[in-house]
């Protein structure tokens, strides 16, 4: 086969690494709200100051608060990049300075009105345009954005509002985004604006009269929620891809399903709503009464059918109109219904059938731009589809029976007619007879109708009767036209409703089909999805089943496949899938094998094989259809199963990259600048013969040192390693605190010698429960980590106290403090404060962090209001220390 | 206390896989007047132990053929000289588990030469059957166990019972590692070995009757996670 339709290894990787991709762009967070007046920008502007306090470095690319004094209260302590001035045909215009933001290399961006039209000479056309340039700059953005200006939205929003929407955002920058609803109920929107609480621009002042309608702000509020809640939803993009054969839905789908009395509007609102829960839109069940009372049981029937309308979730609405079509536009008009869902006529009943497609026709001329589904409906619910469709109830040999009973009873009747007319009327009665007949039996029934009484009426009506002989040319041209015409029209008649019978046939499998994908889309694992494929399978075709997937190089048969395949089977499977191609029974390839292999592929891969044993002999084309749908259908989850899986290894594979260079990079730095260190300072001493005294002891105080740093490092690794895998187990034990205290500083106090310490303890602090050991390299690493971010001879002090149930230790220092954007991570391996003096290796705080929950306590860093940092542990401390004997 | 039984005559084995390391060891002790012999493998120090009849034996605990606390107790089995380990291994549970196993002493590597004589020669003198000084004394503090006599700054000090039983202790181990167990056991007795606090406080309290200043113990050094040393004569 060709090569092109192998499975493409680079697809993947490609998929992989715009995933990788991702995580060096900005993030970008989205206030959206349903209208102007909403309060997005202060949403944005509160959000922006809880960044600000967690020490991000923010500013503001773009706010406009238009002068209102809560907003601006908001932009304090948020630094402004200035705005550029334009002019444009003499007008001065203020834009965003797209430059400067970018040179400023914020960590986050604040920029408001994401739809907005810059100002001609502009770089980009769009803000939303200067947005997408600082994300992938890799800073954050915080911006706003109305559901109206959203590019799927808006057509929607114009036929709600009437309003001409100008600019538009695709909704393709959202996709990515977080999205975050600023939402506000229209009644309080409303009485904001009477307060004059929005600011609305002076040539839209027209215009927001007609926009600000309660019944407008609902229905974009709903929008809005809807966007949010599709957004939620979503996987990732790869999953809409894969998704393709549905196809994106359109916005605020509402359904309306019609329900009467009939038992046939019980199947109705269970397809309604199976159809609205794969749009994820509400739907309403909706009977129209009018003036003729209904008999009991009718009432009781349009009872039940509404409270189980009621139980699937609609909302049920009676309303009283005469005119049926009338009154379910009308409500789907007051309820932005999107669709409606009516029962086809059924055929069994010729006066409803007629009356029915009075009202269909009605319904679909005044629809207008309502969407219309006319849905057959069965007593039974999504009956299963029979593995090879016949001729409905009779065998053959009973229509035969049948046919030649109905033509004698014609006869007999033909026989009574006869002795008031002449022998043309039988003939016609007979006629009718064929056709009527037509409409139940098959061709050959039918054939034979014609034939018989095509000779009845020449042997016992034309005359002379009761012979075959014809007398007049007249009644022989008669009787051969009446030949003809009899088979022709039964002929006719029985193909229409062959071609019936084939259009449910295809509804049967429509629907089968529905069931898999709902079943399907339920289905979150490989190992599910492949289950229920073949639980429909089995179920629909009554066949043994088997599903093929690759394990790596291999081929494993799913363990819960009701068929055994053979080595030889396994082989056809195997042909399937590298060509994919069906292979096996009832195809061109390998058609000697028992089973039929089926290869689950999608455009971008084969997933695996369907393996099928059918029990039948043959393999209608419409079976094989379904099957090849089944297979379609389960591929594509099986997909995006894979897909989803993928991205998630992923971002982990990037991660531990990520973790594992920094480790490697950290490591092989700290390691080798020591024992540089060491072997410049020896071989210097080697050639120092007679060279001074002091140049020897440096020499030796560097080399010592450097050993110290590198065991410091070592025991660094050694402790987070013990901590990863788990090793690290608190021994707690009665520990005197200051003994923990003073052991602590006895072990660095080399290290320390340069700084005043200061430890402040109460006299009588009781015994702590500690583990000893893990405390002391705690709190050895926290002063280490002080002595070396903070200049010579500053401070560090140590205070201990117990109160509240929790022993509180903190390590203190007068430096720089930490630098803010460091201060969410500044426990995380390998996060280092930039222009870090050398020594650390990244790992000291994130060992204190370790051994410190190993021991149920919490560490806290912050910056003092006094300057430097300051490093608080509190553990626990819930037993009370045991009595001692009293002192002898 | 003669200098000769500790320097001149005093024989020492060395049980460490690392050339690197028995070199190192055989030049500080040689310049310090000991004769060194070395073994390579657990089963050849045990030989070696029994031929030259070393005063003291310094023991790595990663040895290629036997862990090291199995050739210590090897040795117990037949001899009381003094062990020192000397070990990469600075987890408390090893230290615990050699003392416990009748090690004298115990140096993280990497040890400073000073700091590992030190060790040996405290080792040493415990070896002695006279070696344990009826008398000691460390600064301003005076003990004689004889008199049941305890000073400081020439003035007697007040002990109870159990104080002064944990002071005999030390004492009698000056400069030497002694766990938590060991110390529970002698003093308070078998029971009370899981009974951590009593030690703790009694501890405070000696330090705080005999520390010049208390809050910044001097003489009953802290063992992180292993036990407490008294400090020798400085």
């Amino acid at each position: 086969m060709n090569d092109g339709d192998r499975p493409n290894p680079d697809a993947l990787l490609a998929a992989i690494q715009s995933e990788a991709a991702q995580g060096r762009r900005g993030k970008l967070k989205v206030f959206l709200g349903m209208s102007p007046g909403v309060g997005k920008t202060y949403a944005m502007l509160e959000a922006a100051q809880r960044e600000l306090k967690a020490g991000r470095d923010i500013v503001i690319g773009y706010v406009e608060t238009h002068g209102r004094k809560e907003t601006n209260a908001l932009t304090a302590g948020l630094p402004m990049v200035p705005r550029k001035s334009l002019e444009h045909r003499g007008i001065a215009l203020t834009e965003m300075d797209l430059d400067a933001l970018l040179a400023r290399r914020s960590q986050l961006a604040l920029v408001d009105e994401l739809a907005h039209t810059n100002a001609p000479g502009s770089r980009h056309p769009k803000r939303w345009h200067d947005v997408q340039e600082l994300l992938d700059a890799g800073i954050d953005v915080f911006t706003t954005v109305n559901v109206q200006h959203l590019e799927s939205r808006a057509d929607v929003v114009r036929q709600i509002t009437g309003a001409e929407i100008r600019e538009t955002v695709p909704d393709s920058v959202l996709d990515s985004a977080e999205i975050e609803l600023v939402d506000l109920p229209p009644a309080e929107l409303l009485q904001r604006l009477e307060e004059g609480k929005v600011y609305l621009p002076d040539r839209a002042a027209a215009a927001a009269a007609n926009f600000f309608r309660e019944s407008n702000l609902t229905a974009l509020r709903e929008l809005a929620l809807r966007l949010v809640a599709d957004h939620v939803g979503e996987d990732t993009q790869e999953f809409h891809r894969t998704q393709t054969t549905e196809g994106p839905w359109k916005t605020g789908h509402r359904l309306l399903v019609a329900v009467s009395a009939s038992p046939l509007s019980e199947p109705l609102i269970r397809w309604t709503r199976h159809m609205a829960d794969g749009l994820k839109c509400p739907w309403l069940a909706v009977h129209v009464e009018n003036s003729r009372p209904l008999d009991e049981s009718a009432q009781s029937r349009l009872e039940k059918n509404l409270a189980l309308a009621r139980t699937l979730g609609a909302e049920v609405i009676a309303t009283a109109d005469e005119d049926l079509v009338h009154g379910l536009l009308r409500i789907a008009h007051q309820h932005n219904v999107s669709q409606i869902i009516v029962g086809k006529p059924s055929a069994a009943n010729w006066l409803e059938w007629l009356r029915a497609g009075k009202l269909l026709r009605r319904l679909t001329r005044e629809s207008g731009n309502i969407d219309l589904h006319v849905v057959r409906a069965e007593k039974t619910e999504a009956a299963p589809a029979k593995p090879r469709w016949r001729w409905p109830v009779q065998s053959h040999w009973q229509q035969y029976i049948a046919t030649i009973g109905v033509l004698a009873t014609v006869g007999l009747l033909n026989a009574l007619l006869n002795q008031f007319t002449g022998p043309r009327v039988p003939g016609l009665v007979f006629l009718l007879a064929v056709v009527l007949l037509a409409l139940f039996v098959g061709r050959g029934p039918v054939f034979l109708a014609g034939a018989l009484s095509a000779m009845a009426w020449n042997f016992f009506f034309l005359p002379p009767r009761f012979t075959f002989v014809i007398a007049n040319v007249e009644d022989a041209i008669l009787f051969g036209l009446y030949f003809v015409v009899a088979i022709v029209l039964g002929q006719l008649v029985a193909r229409i409703r062959a071609q019936e019978l084939a259009e449910r046939h295809r509804e049967e499998r429509a629907t089968a089909l529905y069931q898999l994908s709902r079943e399907l889309a339920q289905a979150g694992t490989r190992d599910e999805v492949t289950w229920q494929l073949m639980a429909e399978v089995t179920r629909v075709f009554h066949s043994t089943v088997a599903v093929i997937l690759p394990t790596g190089q291999n081929f494993s048969v799913h363990p819960d496949s009701s068929l055994t395949l053979t080595e030889k089977e396994l082989n056809v499977a195997e042909w399937a899938f590298h060509h994919r191609q069906a292979a096996g029974r009832f195809t061109d390839n390998l058609p000697g094998a028992e089973a039929l292999h089926l290869p689950l592929t999608t455009e971008r891969a084969v997933l695996g094989v369907l393996s099928v044993k059918l029990p039948e002999k043959t393999f209608t084309l419409a079976q094989r259809d379904l099957l090849e749908a089944y297979a379609r259908q389960a591929a594509l989850v099986l997909d995006r199963v894979a897909l989803r899986a993928a991205a998630e290894q992923s971002k982990l594979v990037a991660e531990s990259e990520r973790l594992s260079n920094s480790l490697l990079d950290s490591i092989s730095h700290e390691l080798r600048t020591p024992l540089a260190a060491i072997t410049s300072a020896a071989a210097t001493l080697a050639d120092a013969n007679g060279a001074p005294d002091e140049l020897r002891r440096a020499m030796v105080k560097e080399i010592q040192e450097a050993a110290a740093r590198s065991n410091r490092l070592i025991g660094n690794l050694l402790d987070v390693t013990r901590l990863e895998s788990g090793h690290v187990r608190a021994k707690l034990d009665w520990c005197d605190v200051g003994d923990l205290i003073q052991t602590t500083l006895r072990f660095v106090e080399r290290e320390l010698s340069g700084h005043e310490i200061k430890v402040g303890m109460s006299e009588k602090l009781p015994l702590a429960r500690l583990d000893f050991t893990l405390m002391q390299q705690a709190l050895s690493n926290l002063l280490l980590n002080a002595a070396i971010h903070t200049p010579p001879h500053t401070a560090i002090s140590i205070q201990a106290r117990q109160e509240n149930g929790f022993l509180e230790l903190s390590v203190a220092d007068s430096g720089p403090g930490l630098p803010p954007e460091l201060l969410p991570r500044v426990f995380d391996k390998f996060s280092r404060a930039p222009n870090s003096p050398a020594g650390g290796s990244g790992l000291g705080l994130a060992i204190v962090k370790g051994f410190i929950e190993a021991q149920g306590g919490r560490i806290s860093a912050a910056n003092r209001v006094s300057g430097g940092a300051i490093f608080t542990i509190r553990v626990p401390q819930t037993e009370k220390q045991p009595v001692t004997e009293s002192q002898l | 206390m003669s200098e000769k039984s500790d320097k001149l005559f005093s024989a020492a084995l060395v049980i460490d896989d690392e050339p690197q390391i028995r070199r190192l060891l055989r030049v500080t002790l040689e310049a310090n007047g000991y004769r060194v012999f070395d073994a390579v493998t657990g089963q050849d120090g045990i030989v070696q132990a029994a031929q030259c009849r070393p005063d003291v034996i310094l023991l790595d605990l990663g040895l290629p053929d036997l862990d090291g606390v199995a050739v210590l107790k090897r040795l117990r089995e037949w001899t009381r000289v003094p062990v020192i380990i000397l070990s990469v291994r600075d987890r408390e549970r090893d230290k615990i588990a050699a003392l416990d196993a009748g090690a004298d002493d115990y140096v993280t590597k990497p040890f400073s030469p000073g700091e590992l004589l030190a060790r040996v020669r405290a080792a040493l003198r415990h070896a002695q059957p006279q070696g344990v000084d009826a008398f000691f004394s460390n600064g301003d503090v005076e003990v004689d166990l004889s008199a049941r006599v305890v000073r400081k700054a020439r003035q007697e000090v007040k002990l109870t019972a159990t104080e002064y039983s944990l002071l005999r202790l030390f004492v009698q181990h000056v400069g030497k590692v002694l766990t938590h167990r060991q110390i529970l056991r002698e003093v308070w007795g078998e029971n009370y070995v899981e009974q951590s606090h009593y030690l703790r406080v009694y501890m405070a309290k000696l330090r705080e009757k005999l520390e010049t200043d208390p809050a910044r113990p001097a003489l009953f050094l802290t063992e992180p996670g292993v036990g407490y040393r008294l400090i020798e004569i400085n």
